[in-house]
Parts: structure tokens; C-alpha cells; sequence
């Protein structure tokens, strides 16, 4: 039994890294949307896996946060800003997906090392569960260094939240009210997030962040 | 001895009976799920001996080597498909070839593909024989990864003791076998020519890739390679079946209860695969060739990923 709840804990930790690399694999926008509720829909099982094996009820809580607010609302809302700017078509320039995935490689391997290290002789399952959580961070940081469409960059910035609220659960004792907090600032940062890419687009005509470069004098 | 022989001899006609069925059956399915209603499923067969009845035709250029190439790609991936354990495992011949070993024999019939195509010197000819060894160049380093994952788990290479290894209960979920699960799902889907990145069922010359290698061959020739092409996806099927499906393989045992259980449960997972690549072919688009690379460097990726997360794992 023992050995089913780790393995069941390690294929959904991992399950998370493997959608954080498709997040990076994907290059259009609607796509990566989708992908992103998967993302939230994983953090959501994993949570309420570690809530039933750690007999913490309110776990289950964030687990039904992170359902609600990240794999629906959150989407829903980001899909119809898509639409109403209509930049469905656009095909972001990732600076080659290849290259993007070789990076996330590393820095998961990056993680693995750290992590392994810094954690010795704890739980093998809280190990694993910190490793992966890092590699989840790193990888939305990734993210939001290679796109340039604001819209990208705020589901890599969620994808950062994800890693956290993992790392969270997994490490035994985040109270609940710091996970509420976490999550109402995740979501006061979508709404200013998104009223930024208004303003942005009024200004500008575009959500590609290389305009504003022009703008802070640094092409010329 | 004998019975050695018998029953290797049985899994090479089972898998030579079975491959034109298997492809029978997914075009079957893809023409129930577009509201066709479909050739019959022995429409293969009929393909087959009518091919085999036909003249071959030559292009006066045609060196010998285009004459040899359909029995030296059929014997290939026949001989591959007698090392994957179907019904059960551990036949006379797993043992002196292992999951490398048929790596290379697949690969060597792809060369020799290639050749073929180039042969002739028609435009179309060289267009796929490129095509196809830009895919199968990425295509082989993703399978070897995946190989190494799976033989660091394992602890083999040997198909034989993988599938036993895979079958029994020391083997738990690892995310590692997941994610070789995926990449070799993907390679598969790229070394048959299947629909995202290459379409079985086209004649639109700019898409083609395998299509536009065997456009040249005809008669007794075409048959073989169609055949073989059928034999190819069969060998993927059983081999994904054996590796992260072994359920119901006969593994020491060879009693005529337990052979009979291997050969049903092998049916059932040929029946559940066909199925389900006929679906994700209804429900997908062709890729552009440009993005071959990415989907295949993907595949690459999640090897080196499985290989990497089983060193974390075996540090603890």
C-alpha cells in the first residue's frame, strides 16, 4: 500500500512537469490556454492525493480552489480576452521550441540536483514532491522569458502559482489562510494583469511586449 | 525443441496472418467515424493477392538493387516482427536479438526504402527518400533514449526479460515509464507514416513522404512493400503492448490454457490499439513538414526526460 500511495503522489507530481513542458511545447494561444487547465486540473488531483494520504481535510480546499479558479475561471476569462482582441491567429515566435525544451531539460535537471541535495534524509515522497515543484517554477520563469505575448507570459506567470501551491502541499503544514491569501493575491494579480493588457492595447495596438521596448528608448 | 520451433513458427505466421487484418480494421473504423461505411475489412487481403497476380512494371533505368529491395525490406521486418513477443514470451528467437537489435534491423529496411526511391531518378523518388530520412534521423536518437530508459528500468534490453520484468508486480508506476510510454507512442506514430506526420491515404504529391518513395513499385513488388508496411505497424502495436501492456502474455508457462489467454489478450489489445489510432487519426490534422522536427525533438526530449527522473529515483 505504501508503495502505490508514492508511486500514485510521484506520477502526479511528475504528470505536472510533463505539462508544464507541452505548455512550452505549444505555440498558439487557444492551445495554450487548454493546456493550462490541464495544468490546473493536475495540481488539483495531486492536492487532493496529498490531502487523503497526509488526512488533511483542508488540502481538499485548495485542491477545489485551484479547480475552480484556475482550470475554469481563470481560462474562461483569458479565452475571452482572446477573443475580444482577436488575436486568436497569432502564432507567437517562440525563438525555436526545440531549443525552449533543451533549456526546460536543464532546468529540471537543475532542480533535481539542487533539490536532492538540499533535502537529504528527509521523506522521500516531500523529495520528490520539492524537486518537482522547483522544476514546475523554473519552467513557467522559462516561459515567461521566451514569449512576448503578454497573454503567454500571464499563464506562465500562473504556472509559477502552481509550482508553489505544490511545493506547498507537499512540504506538510501551509495553513490554511496563507493558501487562501496566495490565492486571492494570484487572483487580484489576473484582474491587474488584465487590465494592464487593456491599457497595453490601447496604447500600443498590440499585446507584443517588444513595443514597449520602443517606448523605454531601447531600439533607437 | 520441436516445440520451440512450432511455436516461434506459429507467432510468424500469426503476426503475417494478422497485419493486413489489423490494417483492414483501422481503416474500417476511420471510414465508420467520418459516416462512410468502408471496404471490408479483408479488403487487405484482396489488395494483396491481386498485387501478386499482377505484372511488375520497370522503369528502364531500374538497377537490381530496385528489383531486390521489396524482399530485402519484407524479410527485415518480418524477422523484426518474430523477436516481439505477441502471445508469449521468451521464443526461440527473442533470444538472439535484443530491443536494439531491432532497431537497427527496422532501420536497415528504411534504408534500403530510401535507396529504392532514389533509384529510379524520379522527382517524387527523391522528394520522399529526403523526407524520410529527415524524419527517421530524428526519429532513431528519440528511440534509443526511450530504449535506454526502459533497459535502466528493466535492467535488460532483452525484449524477453523486459516484458517479464514489465509483467510482474515489483514494477510500480514510474513516472519515467509514463513518459517512455508517450515518446514511444509518438515515434511510433512517426515511423508508420501515420496522420500527423505523414497520411497513409494520400496521393497529394506535396504531402507525401512514405507514399512518394513506393510510387515507383507495382505488381508482385507493391505487395510486398504494402505488406511490410502492415507488418511495421503491427510490430509497434505488439511492441508498445508487450512493454506497457503485458497483461495476459504467456511468460514461462506454455501449457495450451495459458497460450490460448496470451493469444486472446493479444486480439483484444490489437482490437483496443487499432481503435484508438483510427480515433486520434479522425480527431487530428496533418502537421506541415516543418514542424516534423519539433513533434519528433519532443519525443527526444521526454526520453532524456525518463532517463533523467530514473537517476533522481535511484538516488533515494
Amino acid at each position: 500500500m505504501r508503495g502505490l500511495v508514492f508511486d500514485i503522489a510521484h506520477v502526479l507530481a511528475g504528470t505536472l512537469v510533463l505539462v508544464s513542458f507541452l505548455e512550452l511545447y505549444q505555440d498558439r494561444l487557444y492551445a495554450l490556454l487548454n493546456v493550462f487547465a490541464l495544468h490546473a486540473l493536475v495540481l488539483a488531483l495531486s492536492v487532493a492525493w496529498q490531502a487523503y494520504i497526509q488526512n488533511a481535510p483542508h488540502l481538499y480546499i485548495t485542491a477545489s480552489i485551484a479547480l475552480v479558479f484556475k482550470a475554469i475561471i481563470i481560462p474562461v476569462s483569458l479565452h475571452r480576452i482572446i477573443v475580444l482582441f482577436g488575436i486568436h491567429r497569432e502564432i507567437e515566435t517562440v525563438g525555436g521550441v526545440g531549443l525552449t525544451m533543451l533549456a526546460g531539460i536543464g532546468l529540471v535537471a537543475l532542480s533535481m540536483v539542487v533539490m536532492l541535495r538540499v533535502t537529504a534524509g528527509d521523506d522521500p515522497l516531500t523529495r520528490e514532491d520539492l524537486a518537482f515543484a522547483l522544476s514546475v517554477v523554473l519552467l513557467g520563469l522559462l516561459m515567461m522569458v521566451t514569449r512576448r505575448n503578454a497573454v503567454s507570459q500571464v499563464i506562465g506567470f500562473m504556472s509559477i502559482e502552481n509550482g508553489l501551491v505544490l511545493a506547498a502541499t507537499g512540504a506538510k503544514g501551509m495553513p490554511l489562510v496563507v493558501e487562501i491569501s496566495v490565492a486571492f493575491s494570484i487572483l487580484v494579480a489576473f484582474i491587474v494583469v488584465g487590465i494592464f493588457l487593456f491599457r497595453i492595447r490601447e496604447r500600443f495596438d498590440t499585446v507584443d511586449l517588444r513595443a514597449l521596448d520602443r517606448f523605454r528608448g531601447e531600439q533607437g | 525443441m520441436i516445440r520451440d520451433f512450432t511455436l516461434q513458427g506459429a507467432q510468424m505466421l500469426l503476426v503475417l496472418l494478422l497485419a493486413p487484418l489489423l490494417t483492414g480494421f483501422v481503416r474500417k473504423v476511420k471510414a465508420r467515424f467520418q459516416r462512410r461505411l468502408g471496404p471490408p475489412l479483408i479488403q487487405p487481403y484482396r489488395d494483396l493477392i491481386r498485387l501478386m497476380r499482377k505484372e511488375v512494371v520497370l522503369a528502364d533505368n531500374a538497377s537490381w538493387l530496385f528489383r531486390i529491395n521489396p524482399y530485402l525490406i519484407f524479410a527485415a521486418t518480418w524477422v523484426a516482427a518474430a523477436l516481439v513477443p505477441t502471445f508469449k514470451t521468451g521464443l526461440l528467437f527473442s533470444w538472439s536479438a535484443d530491443l536494439i537489435a531491432l532497431i537497427a534491423l527496422l532501420g536497415s529496411a528504411r534504408f534500403f526504402l530510401a535507396l529504392g526511391g532514389l533509384d529510379v531518378g524520379t522527382s517524387f523518388g527523391g522528394i520522399g527518400a529526403s523526407r524520410e530520412m529527415m524524419i527517421a534521423s530524428l526519429a532513431e536518437p528519440a528511440m534509443i533514449m526511450i530504449v535506454f530508459t526502459l533497459a535502466l528500468v528493466a535492467g535488460s534490453t532483452q525484449l524477453a526479460t523486459m516484458a517479464a520484468y514489465m509483467n510482474s508486480p515489483e514494477v510500480g508506476l514510474r513516472m519515467s515509464l509514463a513518459l517512455g510510454l508517450v515518446a514511444l507512442i509518438m515515434v511510433a506514430i512517426a515511423e508508420n507514416a501515420r496522420i500527423p506526420i505523414d497520411n497513409p491515404a494520400t496521393h497529394l504529391e506535396l504531402t507525401m513522404v512514405h507514399e512518394a518513395m513506393v510510387l515507383e513499385y507495382s505488381g508482385r513488388h507493391l505487395a510486398l512493400i504494402e505488406f511490410s508496411a502492415s507488418l511495421k505497424l503491427l510490430l509497434y502495436i505488439s511492441l508498445l503492448a508487450c512493454l506497457f501492456a503485458p497483461w495476459g502474455l504467456a511468460v514461462t508457462k506454455a501449457d495450451s490454457i495459458s497460450l490460448a489467454i496470451g493469444v486472446l489478450a493479444y486480439l483484444g489489445k490489437l482490437l483496443v490499439s487499432g481503435f484508438l489510432l483510427a480515433l486520434f487519426e479522425t480527431t487530428i490534422a496533418k502537421m506541415r513538414v516543418f514542424r516534423v522536427p519539433e513533434f519528433l525533438g519532443a519525443a527526444l526530449m521526454l526520453g532524456l526526460l525518463g532517463t533523467l527522473l530514473l537517476f533522481v529515483s535511484r538516488s533515494f
